[in-house]
């Protein structure tokens, strides 16, 4: 009376690594022949020369390298800033809002205290940028502890404060900054001096640092344990001892730190400027894919980092080169080419069965 | 008339089943007749459950026939099993708690019956069977037994001629056990096939007309419960012939380790879940604690230690070996730990309170002495040493020590835990349920270890639902109902139905009286 369904979906027991690696590639693969075959229709170039184009806006010259470097570096150090608050299943939507808290902090203390001598005047913006980064990764956890507040609305709507926030000092600096909107454009007061010779340097350096530094602090001591157990229940962390209420406003101040070192570098050494479209420039959602595809390993996320960077720059170069290719069509590129991605988990995690001949006969 | 003249139900044929690499059913044959109970037995992760969940249209097998009243079937979904008269009654109930017993009863049902002929068509099944279902009664308002009773009409209102019942008497007193075989067997005698899934041997023997047994997802034979015995339906389960006494070793010198009195607990609607509860632990003893399910059981193992806010006027004070007595409630749960007082497992919440799902064996090991020295990294060696060693002793089937815990099966997670608390060389052990869903040689293994706890010197509570278990493990038993201590009896002497007796029936105030 009943056939078998033509298709079952069964829950994978593990598979071999080449194998979890291939499906990952057949992915790209089949991603990037979309982007190509996209791109043909809108830009109308050929496979090849979309392909060049790419390679030429993520390494052709010395500049697209080093912003290559500077995007890079800029979504892995959010990322990694979200790698604790995602192990402890602290749904953190808020990096853009702290980055732009840590920018801000830093602007304002470069426009205000722009006479301080250098060192001290650098250390006055550092320590700005992370307390007032802090403050906003802390809030939203102070009220998840002792209230229960939903954390993903609440770090959502603390962005909006920010974005805000840095849109009223805009307009009101627009006046004295010039066109481009840098601070300071007379002094330089609070520019970051260039390290081996390169303004990217800082951030590269912090980024290094930061990935080692988290990836043990997740894995090896005690606040990482406890991270991880609370993460996966809080009910076990009661048990075992451990202070949720602690735990969680410890790790958010952890991930709001580093976001507030991220949107200093940015404003500091590299932007010199702050605007709400540019100093977290959406980085701050890009990261929650990058986290959460690696797995909040923060080895992996380098090389997330990477692709979504690669994929960012090379689609934008083709729109620079291109008309009937502009920047939105290359966001829906990105889009492609993570749904692809993202897609692929499915398939690493169940297999699909489909109807045996047998049962065809039978049925 | 013998069970051999009925039609046959259900012919299940060379039925394989895996998930991944596990294999939960390996070319599994199972009949059933119409007019027999049939028994279902195995170890944990022998595959009962697999095999009947695909005769409930949960699961598709990978391989294999089934037929129903002789035909060939595809039972792609729950709908299907339906209509092919299968109807399961799982372990955890699944109704609507708002809804009257008649509004879960035709919940998702097509036909347009009023009300009242729904009442009066449940009126009639409990007549004909021997059923008690209040059909006004809002489920919220049930216990436990009045709420399977209900999942039973259910599936019969559906007009299913094969019940599955998945291991029905887990959450039952003796009294209800006994009122559900009676039911069972007037359905049987209405030529209805029924299979029970139990862990429970003196069930087996006294219920059912044939027993299936399965061992490693396959099928061991079928033998007629007349021709069985304990001991002979244990060997077919396991493989191996099983010591099935449970040892009740006296200890001398016995000392007072734990003095509750006056403890009251208020739930978050401030209602009593424990109102004055007083007792006393002892070293060397075993102190089990009856009661039929969500009576206070938790909430007073949770208390001891740590975790649970009490009332105002509630005491709880333990005394060390050689030491002045200490008031527990005056310390936190890290800080009674400590102490030497250890919870050892709430398997209601096996793996959302004692263990971390996804980690290994020796990261769990890590979970009550992670915070030790003053180093903020965390040292793996001793951890690594007693996953090993517990591993070894206990015989944990894992596929390694960082294999996570997740995936061990029910039986080989309790002993993860158990082990590690008893590592902890605790001077009071508290279990709950610990033999909860667990085969009958795991269940004796822990039994063993309580009892060499027990022997150390160490003062156990023991939160237990198999009435002969507590019978026969404990020294002394409390009863609670109510959230009340209703008794505290002598294991020696007391009886099955005195226990099952204070269980259900609050004596009147002062009425307590200690063995």
């Amino acid at each position: 009376m009943h056939k078998e369904p033509l298709i079952r979906v069964a829950k994978r027991d593990g598979m071999p690594l080449y194998q979890n690696i291939l499906i990952r590639a057949v992915a790209i693969v089949l991603a990037m022949l979309l982007v190509v075959l996209f791109v043909h229709f809108t830009a109308g170039i050929s496979a090849g020369t979309t392909i060049s184009y790419m390679w030429e806006g993520v390494f052709g010259n010395s500049i697209y390298l080093r912003d290559t470097v500077f995007y890079t570096a800029k979504l892995l150090c959010i990322a990694v800033a979200l790698a604790p608050a995602f192990k402890m299943r602290f749904w953190n939507c808020g990096a853009e809002g702290q980055v732009l808290a840590g920018g801000l902090a830093t602007a304002v203390v470069m426009v205000y205290c722009g006479n301080l001598p250098a060192p001290l005047l650098y250390l006055v913006m550092f320590i700005s940028a992370l307390a007032l980064a802090a403050i906003w990764g802390i809030l939203p956890a102070v009220f998840k502890a002792k209230m229960g507040v939903n954390e993903t609305l609440f770090t959502l709507m603390m962005n909006y404060v920010a974005i805000k926030l840095v849109d009223f000092f805009y307009n009101k600096w627009k006046g004295s900054a010039s066109s481009l909107g840098k601070l300071n454009k007379g002094t330089k007061a609070g520019y970051l001096p260039d390290l081996f010779g390169s303004e990217n340097s800082w951030l590269l350096l912090a980024v290094v640092i930061l990935t080692i530094a988290v990836y043990f602090y997740l894995s090896k001591t005690k606040h990482g344990y406890e991270i991880a157990v609370v993460g996966e229940s809080q009910r076990t962390a009661e048990y075992a001892g451990i202070n949720v209420k602690t735990v969680t406003i410890r790790t958010m101040m952890i991930s709001g730190i580093i976001c507030g070192i991220c949107g200093f570098m940015t404003v500091a050494g590299h932007d010199h400027s702050i605007s709400s479209s540019t100093t977290a420039g959406g980085y701050g959602f890009t990261a929650i894919i990058v986290a959460w595809l690696a797995k909040f390993n923060t080895g992996f996320m380098v090389l997330i980092s990477l692709f979504v960077i690669f994929l960012e720059r090379g689609t934008s170069h083709i729109a620079d080169k291109c008309s009937g290719f502009d920047a939105s069509a290359s966001k829906i590129v990105i889009g492609l080419v993570l749904f692809f991605v993202i897609g692929s988990e499915f398939f690493i995690n169940y297999k699909i069965n489909l109807r045996s001949k047998h049962d065809k006969e039978v049925a | 008339m013998s069970s051999a003249e009925h039609k046959l139900a259900i012919e299940m044929k060379n039925i394989s089943k895996s998930f991944g690499h596990a294999v939960a059913n390996n070319k599994v044959n199972l009949d059933v007749r119409y007019g027999e109970i049939l028994s279902l037995l195995g170890e944990n992760g022998s595959g009962k459950t697999t095999l009947m969940n695909m005769l409930s249209g949960i699961y598709f097998p990978d391989g294999g026939q089934i037929l129903i009243k002789g035909q060939e079937v595809t039972i792609r979904s729950p709908h299907d099993a339906l209509e092919l008269g299968i109807g399961m009654v799982h372990q955890h109930f699944k109704l609507v708690d708002v809804f009257t017993a008649a509004e879960n009863v035709v919940l998702g049902l097509k036909d347009k019956h009023s009300m009242k002929q729904v009442e009066e068509r449940i009126a009639s099944i409990c007549d004909k069977y021997g059923f008690e279902v209040d059909p006004k009664k809002k489920v919220y308002n049930m216990s436990v037994a009045e709420k399977q009773t209900l999942e039973i009409v259910k599936v019969l209102y559906r007009g299913a001629d094969i019940l599955i019942l998945d291991e029905p008497t887990a959450v039952l007193t003796p009294q209800e056990t006994e009122k559900l075989f009676h039911v069972m067997n007037n359905m049987k005698a209405d030529g209805k096939a029924i299979i029970i899934i139990t862990h429970k041997l003196n069930e087996v023997l006294s219920v059912s007309d044939r027993v299936a047994i399965l061992r490693k997802g396959e099928s061991v034979g079928t033998v007629e419960t007349k021709d069985a015995t304990e001991s002979s339906l244990t060997e077919l389960m396991v493989g191996k012939k099983v010591e099935l006494n449970i040892e009740r070793p006296l200890v001398k010198d016995r000392q007072l380790r734990l003095s509750v009195e006056h403890l009251s607990v208020d739930n978050e609607y401030g209602a009593k879940v424990l109102k004055d509860v007083s007792f006393e632990a002892y070293s060397g003893e075993i102190l089990g604690i009856a009661g039929i399910s969500g009576c206070g059981q938790k909430e007073l193992l949770e208390a001891v230690a740590g975790l649970q806010s009490t009332a105002a006027g509630s005491s709880i004070r333990y005394t060390a070996p050689g030491a002045e007595p200490e008031e527990l409630l005056e310390k936190n749960a890290r800080q009674i730990r400590e102490c030497g007082v250890a919870l050892s497992f709430v398997p209601e919440d096996r793996l959302g309170m004692g263990l971390v799902g996804s980690m290994g064996m020796t990261e769990n090991m890590l979970l009550r002495s992670y915070s030790e020295g003053k180093s903020p990294f965390l040292s793996m060696k001793e951890p690594k040493h007693l996953a090993k060693k517990i591993k070894k002793e206990l015989e944990v089937v894992t596929t390694g020590i960082n294999t996570p815990v997740r995936k061990l099966s029910g039986g080989n997670v309790q002993k993860v835990l158990v082990g590690r608390e008893i590592a902890n060389a605790p001077s009071v052990l508290m279990t709950a349920y610990a033999v909860r869903g667990l085969d009958i040689n795991t269940s004796y293994t822990i039994y063993r270890l309580l009892n060499e706890q027990k022997k150390k010197g160490v003062a156990v509570i023991y939160v237990g639902e198999d009435l002969d278990v507590l019978l026969a493990l404990s020294d002394r038993i409390l009863v609670l109902c109510e959230g009340q201590v209703n008794g505290i009896l002598d294991a020696k002497t007391t009886t099955k139905e005195e226990v099952g007796l204070l269980m259900t029936n609050l004596k009147s105030e002062g009425g307590t009286s200690h063995a």
